[in-house]
């Protein structure tokens, strides 16, 4: 079990990440937390595409004009490529949410979620 | 450029934005038109080779729920303006802005073929969608809020599931996943690819036990912006799983391999009932709405979920009739609340002797979502039953019966206030001569709506309401007719479009 673990370690890190980001957004009352625990969630599924595109004994790819190049020799950019744009959708996300929060915090006296269901007056 | 154009000229924003859509909406039809003429369109963005490079597909299903998108967009902005230009005063040029990121993430959606590029577009049109409901006041910004986490949450599983399907295949193009995945045959990180992806569409589409975000964020949103993202963004969710079905996975694999197909059709006839016993208990029209929303769309996964070619028609006619039909209620709803600013049902009474336009159209599209024959909402649930009943699935067709009953129960409910009780106080003729014809009636409390307060405020508004101008009520009266003429003609739809596609 433990050599399993060890093994792929990366995975089970990630699984676990995707746990405690879940766990977060869904059980945290507080909305701050919330918006964390959804930053964990997307930065595990990044790591996610980038563990599984890691490739020992390769390179950059980068080729030199005239050289005869060999695929199996060089890493497939596309998936850091995706990340580098799922990185920017992320950023974004967490961008817009910043800013509802601060709207929030000035429209009601706390980012406590069950409190500002109770400044509306209405029962959760 | 359309922020700007606002803070110079507050009115240009909306011709900018109606020119915008009115563009889109038309090359959506020609683009419906060519594809059913000489087949499907591509183009590959960047000139990269299709397996390498980002490719638009436009199918027959692709171009025909672009129109529709389009289309029932393009009715609402114009129906809208006045709600807008009064909920948004001063920010009209970033209402628009949003208004039109939103629709082109959703038409980028439907026209691209690539599982990566999905994914980006679901968020651009998300991101805006919580834009547009975070704008709705106190209550809209903590339903906008929640909208963002769930939605996210709901993106960030479908890139999950795109990334199991990306190692096991090595590419992002639909129809090369496609092939590959039919050579392969079935394995489990694409099994398990396909759980993480219909999760996260289950979570944009609002099925049952993922629908948390939905009622709060329809309800609480400015009536501008629930009129335009009720009927479309969900739909488009739909769209994605039927992609999925038809062009990602290989024929049978999502419902001999994984049960996806069962569980869709399980989770649809839930929520169809859920959905319509919550909405007999709502007093707030647009809750009752948002409700109404939770069964149709689970009407649409048990469409897709029965994966035939019956079943996707049913579910793509469905998609169609509920936009349509979705964006008559809500936009007739706005715009009795624009003009009285009554929300709740019981404020309805007797409106129907000063806006007979707009709660006529209401009813049409109560007797659509009803499913009564000439309606498109018969033929959508028509084929549907039909597509059970050639699968042995014979509970379908009870439950389609069920809800259609239940919608018939609070649809009634309005109409019956609206058309057949009388005005709770006498016409006032020293009122009515002095009321103004202007759309908004001073001491409206449309803006306060929610608040809880009883509309005793609007009651002896309603007995000299007349019909807002025509700007607003002529895109709900085409509405209302589109749903009864695409009835008749859904023959035609159906042989031209729909079955070629699926």
């Amino acid at each position: 079990m433990l050599d399993e673990i060890a093994a792929r370690f990366p995975y089970w890190a990630i699984a676990v990440l995707l746990g405690v980001g879940l766990y977060g957004t869904i059980g945290k009352r507080s909305l701050v937390k919330k918006l964390i625990g959804l930053n964990i969630f997307q930065v595990a599924i990044i790591l996610f595409f980038i563990a599984g595109s890691l490739k020992t004994g390769a390179t950059v790819p980068i080729t030199v004009l005239g050289e005869h190049a060999v695929a199996a020799d060089f890493v497939n950019p596309l998936p850091h490529v995706l990340m580098l744009t799922a990185i920017v959708v992320s950023v974004a996300v967490t961008g817009v949410a910043l800013s509802f929060l601060v709207r929030l915090y000035r429209e009601f006296p706390g980012l406590d979620e069950e409190q500002i269901l109770e400044d509306l007056g209405r029962p959760s | 450029m359309v922020p700007v154009v606002g803070l110079w000229r507050p009115r240009w924003p909306f011709w900018l934005a109606l020119a915008a859509i009115a563009g889109s909406a038309s090359v959506s039809a020609w683009a419906l038109a060519t594809v059913i003429d000489s087949g499907t369109l591509r183009y590959t963005l960047g000139g990269w080779a299709p397996p390498l490079g980002i490719e638009y597909v436009v199918d027959h299903v692709a171009a025909f729920v672009a129109t529709v998108v389009t289309g029932v967009a393009l009715m609402v902005v114009v129906s809208t303006r006045q709600a807008a230009a009064w909920e948004m005063r001063g920010r009209l040029g970033f209402f628009y802005s949003l208004v039109l990121l939103l629709i082109a993430g959703l038409t980028g959606i439907v026209v691209t073929g690539d599982l990566f590029n999905v994914f980006v577009f679901l968020e651009i049109s998300s991101l805006a969608a919580y834009a547009l409901v975070f704008l709705g006041g106190r209550r809209g910004m903590v339903a906008g809020y929640r909208y963002l986490i769930l939605g996210s949450i709901g993106g960030s599983f479908y890139l999950l599931g795109v990334a199991f399907l990306y190692f096991t295949t090595g590419t992002l193009n639909m129809a090369d996943t496609l092939a590959i995945l039919r050579e392969a045959g079935p394995s489990t990180p694409v099994s398990a690819g396909a759980v993480f992806i219909f999760i996260g569409l289950g979570l944009k589409m609002a099925l049952v036990p993922l629908h948390l975000w939905l009622p709060d964020a329809y309800t609480y949103a400015p009536s501008s912006v629930s009129a335009l993202i009720a009927p479309i963004v969900t739909k488009v969710g739909a769209y994605v799983m039927i992609r999925m079905f038809l062009s990602v996975f290989p024929d049978g694999y999502l419902t001999d391999e994984v049960p996806i197909g069962t569980t869709l059709i399980v989770v649809g006839l839930a929520s169809m009932v859920f959905g319509s016993v919550a909405a007999m208990g709502q007093r707030d029209i647009r809750r009752m709405l948002a409700y109404s929303s939770i069964s149709q769309v689970g009407l649409i996964a048990v469409g897709i979920g029965l994966a035939t070619p019956l079943g996707f028609v049913a579910a793509l006619l469905h998609i169609m009739n509920h936009a349509i039909m979705k964006a008559t209620l809500f936009l007739a709803s706005a715009s009795v609340r624009l003009t009285t600013g009554a929300s709740e049902i019981e404020g309805m009474a007797g409106l129907a002797r000063g806006m007979p336009i707009t709660m006529t159209a209401f009813a049409v599209g109560a007797v659509s979502m009803i499913g009564i024959p000439p309606s498109v909402g018969f033929f959508s649930k028509w084929y549907l039953s039909l597509a059970a009943i050639e699968e042995g699935r014979w509970v379908v067709v009870a439950f389609v019966l069920v809800s259609s009953l239940l919608s018939a129960v609070y649809l009634f409910r309005v109409l019956e206030r609206a058309f057949l009780t009388p005005s709770p106080v006498p016409e006032y003729p020293a009122i009515a001569g002095a009321a103004p014809d202007a759309p908004l009636l001073p001491g409206s409390s449309g803006l306060r709506a929610g608040s809880g307060e009883p509309p005793r405020a609007a009651e002896p508004a309603i007995a000299m309401v007349r019909e807002p101008s025509a700007d607003v009520t002529l895109p709900i009266v085409l509405l209302a007719a589109a749903t009864i003429v695409l009835g008749v003609l859904n023959v035609v739809v159906v042989t031209n479009v729909l079955e070629p596609g699926v």
